[in-house]
């Protein structure tokens, strides 16, 4: 392992709404610890509660992975759920196949994915169907920016 | 406005701990899906919701908004309060209406 790299791994319960976003909330601390900015803590905390809650709700759980170095927090986030058949129709804002009792408690809106793509520096999806999803985020820290040159 | 001055001024219920009560609120915002709120809802504001599941804390904590205010006297599973004490965000309770609530907080905030 790199040197000044933090890694972390979380596991993502399936429809346990008690846990969830347990993980995103830890990385959160971490980037407080780390004296990252407040915009950059936003963006990340945004970005990995939806996709928390997209695996606690539409893939039976799944796992977090999560490398912070000094420029950025990488999370990657993978499920072994049913895949996503559209990617392009999933992305669009207001499209959800979340069931009526889950819109009930707030999620299924079908802002999440619009919300990690628009939050995150980099964003990557990757579906197949019957096998599972993998999400990458990237949020870039501001600070570094002028320390490297 | 700390809290608890706040839910004196309101004469809201308290649920949570008292340790829950020190933080600052300096707006509000009003909604019940939880993605407009994580993205849109401002550092300290309160927030008025109907939902009263466990993932309001996780919502709230992740938002940074002190406080969430449960209008027209819903009741509040036992399990959110507790779990709201344990991570200092304040559940405060009322049988006003959402409408009421902000009004009423516009003047002060
Ligand atoms: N990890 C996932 N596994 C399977 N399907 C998913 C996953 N994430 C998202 N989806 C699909 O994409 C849709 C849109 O996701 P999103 O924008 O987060 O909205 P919402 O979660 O509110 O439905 C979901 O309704 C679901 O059909
Ligand atoms: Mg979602």
């Amino acid at each position: 392992m790199k040197e000044g790299i933090i890694s972390k791994e979380y596991v993502i319960p399936a429809n346990d709404f008690a846990v969830a976003g347990e993980a995103s909330s830890n990385v959160k601390k971490i980037l407080i610890q780390l004296g990252v900015e407040p915009q950059a803590i936003k963006k990340t905390a945004v970005s990995m509660y939806e996709a928390e809650m997209n695996v606690v709700i539409h893939a039976g759980g799944g796992r977090a992975f999560v490398e912070i170095d000094e420029e950025k927090i990488l999370i990657k986030i993978k499920d072994d759920g049913p895949g996503i058949p559209d990617i392009d129709l999933a992305m669009q804002e207001g499209y959800s196949t979340a069931s009526d009792e889950i819109r009930e408690k707030g999620f299924g809106a079908g802002m999440g994915l619009p919300n990690i793509k628009k939050y995150s520096d980099i964003f990557n999806i990757t579906s197949q169907i019957g096998k599972g999803t993998l999400l990458e985020i990237t949020v870039f820290f501001k600070v570094k920016e002028f320390i490297k040159i | 406005m700390k809290v608890e001055e706040f839910a004196k001024h309101f004469e809201m219920n308290v649920l949570t701990s008292e340790e829950t009560l020190n933080k600052e609120i300096t707006g509000m915002y009003i909604c019940d899906l939880l993605s407009l709120v994580m993205s849109k809802a401002k550092k300290g504001d309160a927030w008025i919701t109907v939902h009263t599941h466990l993932n309001i804390v996780a919502v709230a904590l992740l938002a940074e908004l002190p406080c969430i205010i449960i209008p027209e006297g819903i009741s509040v599973e036992e399990a959110t309060v507790n779990k709201a004490s344990e991570e200092g965000v304040a559940i405060l309770s009322t049988n006003k209406d959402s409408f009421k609530v902000a009004c009423e907080a516009g003047k002060l905030l």
